[in-house]
This record gives C-alpha cells, sequence and structure tokens, in this order.
C-alpha cells in the first residue's frame, strides 16, 4: 500500500528525471520544492515552508548527499549538482534528516480514558512487576517499574491500555536507530544491517536514501555503456511483462539489459556444490548468503555464526561477472528493490552503481517511456524459472533443493527466516545448538523475500 | 449509455497509484455489473506540466480526466454517474 511518504519520494524522483532530460536540472533544481508545494496549496507539515525545506533535504539525498552533511544552509541545490562524479558514491546507503524527524515521544505503556477501574482487574494481576495499581477507579502505572511487556496491554477488557512506538526503533532488528542527544533518530551504521525497514516505517520519512540516480543518469548522458542488471523481483513491479520491462530500459539509455536471474543460476549451482561439500566435511549447517542484510546481521551480530554462511557470491555478483566478461568496459548498474544491496555494491567489484525500482519506474516516467506499449526484448536465453523464483521466500532453498541430486543421498532439513526481526539472532543461535536438525537455512531480510523489499513499487 | 472508465497505465500514474487501480472492478456493486466499461490506457501526458503532476494519477470518466484518482474517488464518481443515468 503506498503512503503518502512514499509518493512524495516518487514524485519527486520523476521532477528530478524530467528536469535532467530537458536540460534545464542545474537551473531549475532549487525550484522543485515550490514546484511541489507552491504557495495556496494543503501542507503535510505543519506549513509548506516546513515541507519545502524538507523536500529541498530530500532533493539532496536524491543527489547521494547526507542531509548530516550540510554545513551551509543557503548552499543551492545546483552546487550539490556539480560536484557530483560518477566515481563518488555515497559510503551509506540511509541518511536520517533531522528536519523531518518527528522526534517521537519515547515507547511507553498509557492507561487511556477508557480504563473502567473494574473489578477484576487483570492488569494487576497480569504486570510482572507490579507496576499497575487502581486509585479512584482508574489504573495507574508507576513508571519507576514498568518494562513494558505490554502484558497488560492484552489483557485489558476495554482495550484501555496502549503502548506507543517509536515506528524507526520498533521496526530496527538490531537497535541502530535511537535518538541522539536532540530527540532526534540517528543511525549507528557500526550495528546497522541497512535492511531499510527504518525507512519503509518512519511515518515521517525521515530515513532517506542516498540515491545515485544522477550518477547513472550521468554515465549514459555521457556516453558510457551502461548495463541494466534487473534483480528478478522486478517481475510484477510494472505494468506489462518483464520483456516489455527490458526493453523499456533499454529504451531509457541503458546499452544492454541482463537478467540477475541468470546470476542465480550460477550461485544456485555453486551453493549446491558447497553444501554436499560442506555436509561430507562434517559441518552441520549451512544458511544462505544471498541477502546482504542477512550478511550484515551476521558479521556485525553474530560473527561466530559466519562459519555456518555460505561463501559462494550472490546473483548479483555472479550477474556482474556475466556482465563484465560482456562487456569489459561497460558500468554495471544493479536494480533491485533493496536498499543493502548498496552496501555490498560497493565491495562487489563488478558492481559500479545501484538504482532501485522507484528510481528506474521515475527514470521511465521522467523519459515518458510507458512499459505497456514497449516490444518484448529479445532474450538470448531466458533464465531458469528456479532463478526467477530467487526472490520469493523459499526461492533459494527450492532452487538448491533441485540442483542436489538424490544420488549426492543427503537428507535437507531447511528452515526459513522470513523476515529479520529481534528474535531472529536467538533462532540463529538456537540453530547451533546440537540437537538441531536443521541443516539449510535460508534468510531473507524482508517478509516474503526481497518482492516485500522497501523499493519495491508494489508490496507483495 | 454504459459508463467508460479509463484507468491510465502510464508509468507516472502507475507508480503514483495506478496500480491500485486496476483491480477496482472487484469492488464494484452487483447492480453496476455490465454497467461500466474498464479499460487501461497507455500515457496520455495529462501529467505533463508541473502543475498537473501533484495530481497524478488521473483516470478518464466518459471522456473527461480526473486526478487525484485514488480508489475511493473513483468510486465515488462512478456512484455519482450510476445515479445520473
Amino acid at each position: 500500500m503506498m503512503n503518502g511518504a512514499e509518493r512524495i519520494r516518487r514524485e519527486l524522483l520523476i521532477r528530478l528525471v524530467r528536469e535532467f532530460m530537458a536540460g534545464t536540472l542545474e537551473e531549475n533544481i532549487d525550484r522543485i520544492p515550490l514546484d511541489m508545494r507552491p504557495r495556496g496549496t494543503t501542507s503535510s507539515r505543519c506549513c509548506i515552508y516546513h515541507d519545502r525545506a524538507v523536500l529541498r533535504y530530500r532533493l539532496m539525498a536524491a543527489l547521494g548527499v547526507s542531509p548530516q552533511e550540510e554545513t551551509d544552509e543557503l548552499k543551492p541545490l545546483a552546487e550539490y549538482l556539480r560536484e557530483i562524479s560518477p566515481e563518488k558514491i555515497p559510503p551509506y546507503p540511509i541518511a536520517v534528516c533531522e528536519p523531518a524527524c518527528n522526534g517521537c515521544p519515547d515507547s511507553r505503556v498509557v492507561i487511556t480514558p477508557n480504563c473502567q477501574g473494574c473489578f477484576a482487574r487483570p492488569c494487576t494481576y497480569a504486570c510482572p512487576k507490579g507496576a499497575i495499581t487502581v486509585e479512584n477507579q482508574r489504573a495507574q502505572i508507576d513508571y519507576t517499574q514498568c518494562i513494558k511487556c505490554g502484558k497488560c496491554v492484552t489483557v485489558c477488557p476495554f482495550k484501555a491500555i496502549m503502548k506507543t512506538t517509536v515506528p524507526c526503533e520498533e521496526a530496527c532488528p538490531v537497535g541502530a536507530i535511537r535518538k541522539n542527544e536532540h530527540g532526534f533518530a540517528e543511525i549507528q551504521f557500526e550495528k546497522c544491517i541497512f535492511c531499510g525497514k527504518c525507512f519503509a516505517k518512519c511515518p515521517f520519512g525521515a530515513v532517506m536514501e542516498r540515491s545515485q540516480l544522477l550518477n547513472v543518469l550521468g554515465a549514459i548522458r555521457d556516453g558510457k555503456k551502461v548495463i541494466a542488471l534487473v534483480a528478478p523481483s522486478a517481475q510484477a513491479q510494472f505494468p506489462g511483462t518483464i520483456e516489455q520491462l527490458f526493453s523499456a530500459t533499454a529504451a531509457a539509455g541503458f546499452s544492454d539489459v541482463i537478467e540477475v536471474a541468470l546470476g542465480a543460476e550460477r550461485t544456485t549451482e555453486h551453493e549446491a556444490a558447497e553444501f554436499v561439500e560442506k555436509m561430507r566435511s562434517g559441518q552441520k549447517l549451512m544458511t544462505t548468503s544471498c541477502c546482504p542484510a542477512y550478511v550484515q546481521l551476521v558479521q556485525k551480530h553474530y560473527p561466530d555464526f559466519a562459519k555456518y554462511v555460505s561463501s559462494t557470491p550472490s546473483p548479483m555478483k555472479y550477474a556482474g561477472q556475466i556482465a563484465r566478461e560482456k562487456y569489459p568496459d561497460g558500468v554495471n548498474v544493479f536494480i533491485g528493490p533493496c536498499i543493502a544491496k548498496r552496501d555490498e555494491a560497493l565491495r562487489a567489484d563488478d558492481i559500479d552503481l545501484v538504482l532501485t525500482f522507484e528510481e528506474l519506474g521515475a527514470i521511465l516516467s521522467g523519459m515518458k517511456i510507458d512499459v505497456m506499449t514497449q516490444p518484448p526484448w529479445p532474450l538470448p536465453r531466458p533464465a531458469a524459472a528456479t532463478a526467477r523464483n530467487f526472490m520469493r521466500s523459499c526461492g533459494v532453498t527450492e532452487a538448491v533443493l533441485e540442483e542436489i541430486t538424490p544420488a549426492e543421498n543427503l537428507t535437507l532439513n531447511t528452515e526459513f527466516v522470513d523476515g529479520i526481526e529481534r528474535k531472529t539472532l536467538g533462532k540463529l543461535k538456537l540453530l547451533t545448538m546440537p540437537k538441531s536438525e536443521v541443516n539449510f537455512l535460508e534468510v531473507m531480510s524482508c517478509p516474503g523475500g526481497c518482492v516485500g523489499g522497501p523499493c519495491s513499487l508494489i508490496k507483495g | 449509455m454504459k459508463i467508460r472508465l479509463e484507468i491510465c497505465c502510464g508509468t507516472t500514474c502507475y507508480m503514483l497509484g495506478a496500480n491500485k487501480l486496476l483491480h477496482l472492478e472487484d469492488q464494484f456493486p452487483p447492480e453496476w455489473r455490465g454497467q461500466i466499461d474498464v479499460s487501461a490506457v497507455p500515457c496520455n501526458d495529462v501529467c505533463n506540466e508541473k502543475e498537473s503532476l501533484r495530481n497524478a494519477p488521473f483516470v478518464k470518466i466518459n471522456g473527461e480526466w480526473i486526478g487525484n484518482a485514488t480508489p475511493e474517488r473513483v468510486m465515488e464518481l462512478l456512484a455519482a454517474k450510476m445515479q445520473e443515468e
């Protein structure tokens, strides 16, 4: 379901590409906030001036610059634009924009006026800390005792107790986003796994992507051979068929379009071989490695578990290799629904830039390319169905299962993590216990797999 | 006379919410069945202007372009048209 934050983000990207294509971006970029919130229109925040200020930061992020890096509030966006060079890639894929952050009140449990001061008082019994008392026919919480477990919330027969949340903190599975001394959200990058859950969940759109859109558009404009590597999850993101989407992508100026599913074929093959080898050598568990947020989770929060993570390169990396073999001088652009891929790509030799489906959509939209009216792209060879299915939860497992021949005489005991949550680390720990039978684990950071990615156009 | 609903499936409208209109027919009450012709149409450049882009997605009802076409708004407009008929 689209929301207002998503709508603004998309409209802004479309305007950016339109101006770029008209050759007027440098001249007009500082006007885009005014175009989007002209005088007399209704504001989404306190006033159109606040809206415009945040739009300006949003444009900065769209140029790849973190709003935190601003030193001069009067520096025109045109100047940031001139500073973009194809080689300059943002070191982190996301940033918090303080002027957009609401500084939401800390999460706590509150008794609403709906409390009837009932006779049974299950809240007082449910509370493990004895923090609830009833005075004057109204429940009260002793906040020095409350641990925010929420047990009282579930037992109240009047639904009179609620737990307020800070959406970004609630969404983050690793406690990497929390408020700084000014009361605004701040990401601790040494903990962040780039899953994008805070980005997707902030109702103020204060977590912004640092885009590489202009790097890609600039490379195309400069006549470079820019190769689009389109993730399997592109299916059903746009109207029309996947072949039509590839034609549309080529029409946007990409020299060639390569299915990342071809890379997934290689991942499957290697991962299956690796699994057989590891089981033979006595290892009891192997996990997938194609989800970069999961790989980050293990590296940053559970390094002892890293030995179980497959060392097989991800479909993106293999697809990059395929492209590099074909076009040694090409600029390889991975296009997917993922924020963590931007981080993975920083260390992938064969991936130069990363775009999201939203950004691809903005490019097509800004260039007035309709997918529906495109001819089908002549795929040299369509990727295997199992490889195209990688983006769904269990897709990797299914592909690997199919690849392992019955002659290997191995029993697969599979398990999935369909969306990384706070309890995921605990689940991983359980799998290392001697009594665990699981030998193949697939982890996808997004529920449903990549199709549920934070930068997909159509969710799920 | 049948009502004609054309849903813009240009990339811009699609990205800005038209995708949710494509299955609008499933929400039609039974008495509307057979009364409304629904089709998906390519971009008509209605969103071309700086001002009009703010109002995407667009639909066309009996030849008239309508912006800010949320499912709720289109359902209301169709209901009003059905009344007129």
